[in-house]
């Protein structure tokens, strides 16, 4: 096994032939008077996302109990919408494993994208957002940021030990290059526009 | 290691019928006219292509100082950082880990380097079952194939020779050629072994030094389950993926899949910055060949490759030979200028795989200079004489008769009459050039260019 100074050392042998060039300067691209929910919404769509705007979490729950009538056990991380599988519970990851429907609140949404952020904070068990076969997500409309230069701007983003930009559900075209949705983790994700409460924030 | 006979290779994917070849021609291109298409939204792609080139040229010339600091801030946040100079070292370590563990079975996301480090057979004859989790590793391994391609490793085969390889590996129906379904049957017999793995491994393709996350880039979900289940999650990481800085990804998120599929992003870009709570996290930091790379006037660019595998869907050599003629980890392309530094005689045809269209280097997100490179491993080849004696000497000729222009005149006379008069046998044969096989020689006039040009001159004169 190498030590890190034997490991530094040969590169700082390879790096003898090279001329240290600068590093530049990284616009975030931003565009004048636009409206990120829409562009947002676009990108969404391209992402097979079907999204809705409610004003409360029973509204979402009725939408998502037509949608996906014969789920049979939710799993929520967020304390509005009560599932009937207490994730606090859950001793081992693989313990959601008979999850249908997983739900939680995105911390941001990149409009260019049409993606959401997620940490642990707000899955509170990573594999939530993996191992259920849905998903329905929360989103508060003001949480949008443009592009994923403004995303990363963001101060703090890349506290969390853990942190994924989410696309949609999970796809593949690994077979025949045809496109086919639902291939590790979830087959579906459902998102809300829902304000969060200033109460559970502590706004 | 004996010379990898690429035309052979070749020649085996393009004869065995007349549906593959078209089939992957078809599905490639359309990747590219993906990018192209996406591309084209941006405004400032352009702009984008420049500062990736730029961010990792600046970070590859500082590579030392943004290697240590990202080490720092991972340790910091609880990660353990192990350092590899090469294949042999990396698998060692990741054996160490996963025997200190007792762990039997692992579950892993795609990683070329471990694909590289050959990590997969060395686990297996240890003791330790692996299980690719991307669906296209995943029917590599069972079809005991290395990865075709960087970013779809099973393209060059049919939904057809899929249905047939699932029907005898995981009793499918061999008549059901459904991609869909075929996916749901993999999924379900994937499900269990992901969760009753003991370790998880997943590569990495970009590491912040400023901190200590590195991010992992899939469209199946398969990395975020591979790293959220099992206790310990082992990553294995190139050192030329380090970026200085968090906001270097908002540059390189939005080329990396725009250029490999033309989607906006893969569906899952993960970031981790530190284990979660019980749970263990490693990483394999690995030379492997890089820092003698980067000492390489000609070559040390390639290392700013974020394994996009544009270079690949764009070139009509590799789109009719299909990835496994390489006969390496990385083909394409960028195969052609990074496995040589790997192994010069082993790969020595590679750099002779390409027609120098140039094509490459006209979609790589980050401007690595491919084709050129190309033509540099060329040279090298031809001075190590790693090159047949007779195409070598061939070259000679044309050196010779290029520089001499009486010379030229008399050959190019005598060759015009040649082709004209000698059969197809011979000017067509595939046995003496396999290249010359579907293709055709078009018919030469009986007069040479100097001849018209001289005549016509004289005319325009007048």
């Amino acid at each position: 096994m190498s030590s890190k100074e034997d490991f530094l050392q040969s590169i700082r042998a390879g790096l003898a032939k090279r001329t240290p060039t600068a590093y530049p300067y990284i616009p975030t691209f931003e565009q004048a008077g636009i409206d990120l929910k829409a562009v947002f919404e676009k990108n969404l769509k391209l992402a097979a996302v079907d999204f809705y705007d409610v004003s409360s979490v029973e509204e979402a729950q009725k939408i998502m109990q037509e949608r996906l009538p014969d789920v049979k056990v939710v799993c929520s991380a967020t304390d509005e919408w009560e599932g009937n599988k207490d994730i606090d519970a859950v001793e081992q990851p693989r313990d959601l494993d008979d999850v249908g429907l997983g739900v939680f609140r995105a911390e941001l949404g990149v409009a260019e994208m049409g993606m959401i952020w997620v940490t642990e904070k707000s899955l509170k068990v990573n594999a939530l957002g993996y191992l259920s076969q849905h998903l329905a997500v929360l989103l508060d409309p003001a949480e949008i940021t443009e592009n994923m230069h403004t995303a990363y701007q963001r101060p703090g983003l890349l506290d969390a030990n853990y942190g994924c930009f989410v696309m949609g559900s999970s796809a593949t075209a690994d077979i025949g290059a045809v496109l086919v949705r639902g291939a590790q983790g979830a087959k579906s994700l459902t998102l809300f526009f829902l304000k969060t409460k200033d109460d559970e924030t502590g706004k | 290691m004996k010379k990898v006979n690429v035309e052979k290779n070749a020649a085996e994917f393009i004869y065995q019928d007349d549906i593959h070849v078209t089939e992957h021609d078809k599905n490639l291109w359309n990747a590219r006219q993906k990018r192209d298409t996406a591309a084209a939204q941006i405004p400032e792609w352009e702009e984008l292509r420049n500062l990736a080139s730029a961010i990792k040229e600046h970070t590859l010339t500082h590579l030392d100082q943004y290697l240590e600091q990202f080490v720092t801030n991972a340790e910091k946040r609880g990660i353990k950082v192990h350092f590899a100079n090469d294949a042999a070292e990396h698998n060692a370590i990741a054996y160490e880990i996963l025997s200190s563990h007792r762990v039997k079975n692992i579950i892993k996301s795609k990683s070329m380097l471990q694909e590289e480090c050959g990590m997969t057979p060395f686990l297996e004859e240890k003791g330790i079952g692996v299980l690719e989790t991307d669906l296209g590793e995943r029917i590599q391994q069972l079809s005991e194939q290395i990865p075709s391609h960087i970013v779809m490793p099973a393209i060059h085969q049919t939904k057809e020779d899929i249905a047939k390889l699932f029907a005898e590996k995981i009793g499918t129906d061999p008549n059901n050629t459904d991609p869909a379904s075929l996916n749901t049957a993999m999924r379900n017999n994937a499900r269990p072994k992901f969760l009753l793995a003991d370790a998880g491994m997943t590569g990495g393709n970009f590491a912040i030094a400023e901190t200590g996350t590195f991010v992992v880039c899939t469209n199946e979900g398969n990395a975020d389950l591979t790293a959220s289940l099992p206790p310990l999650h082992i990553a294995s990481i190139g050192i030329e993926k380090i970026l200085p800085k968090a906001e270097d990804l908002g540059v390189f998120i939005r080329i990396l899949s725009r250029s490999a599929l033309g989607t906006p992003a893969t569906q899952y870009t993960s970031h981790f910055t530190g284990p979660r709570e019980g749970a263990e996290m490693h990483i394999i930091l690995t030379d492997n060949g890089r820092s003698k790379r980067l000492a390489m006037d000609e070559f040390w660019k390639s290392l700013k490759c974020i394994r996009c595998g544009a270079c690949m869907n764009t070139c009509p050599v590799y789109r009719r030979s299909s990835g496994l003629a390489y006969g390496a980890t990385y083909s394409g392309p960028i195969g052609i200028i990074i496995d040589p530094t790997f192994d010069a005689k082993k790969y020595s045809e590679l750099p002779f795989h390409s027609s120098l269209c140039g094509s490459c280097s006209e979609v790589c997100p980050v401007h690595i200079n491919i084709a050129e490179q190309i033509m540099d491993w060329r040279k090298v080849m031809m001075k190590n004489k790693e090159v047949d004696f007779s195409r070598r000497m061939a070259f000679k000729a044309v050196g010779v008769m290029l520089g001499h222009p009486k010379l030229f005149r008399a050959v190019e006379k005598v060759a015009y009459n040649a082709i004209n008069i000698l059969p197809e046998a011979i000017t067509e044969n595939k046995t003496l050039d396999p290249w010359a096989a579907h293709r055709k020689l078009p018919d030469v006039k009986k007069e040479t260019f100097r001849e018209w040009y001289i005549k016509n001159r004289k005319n325009n004169e007048q």
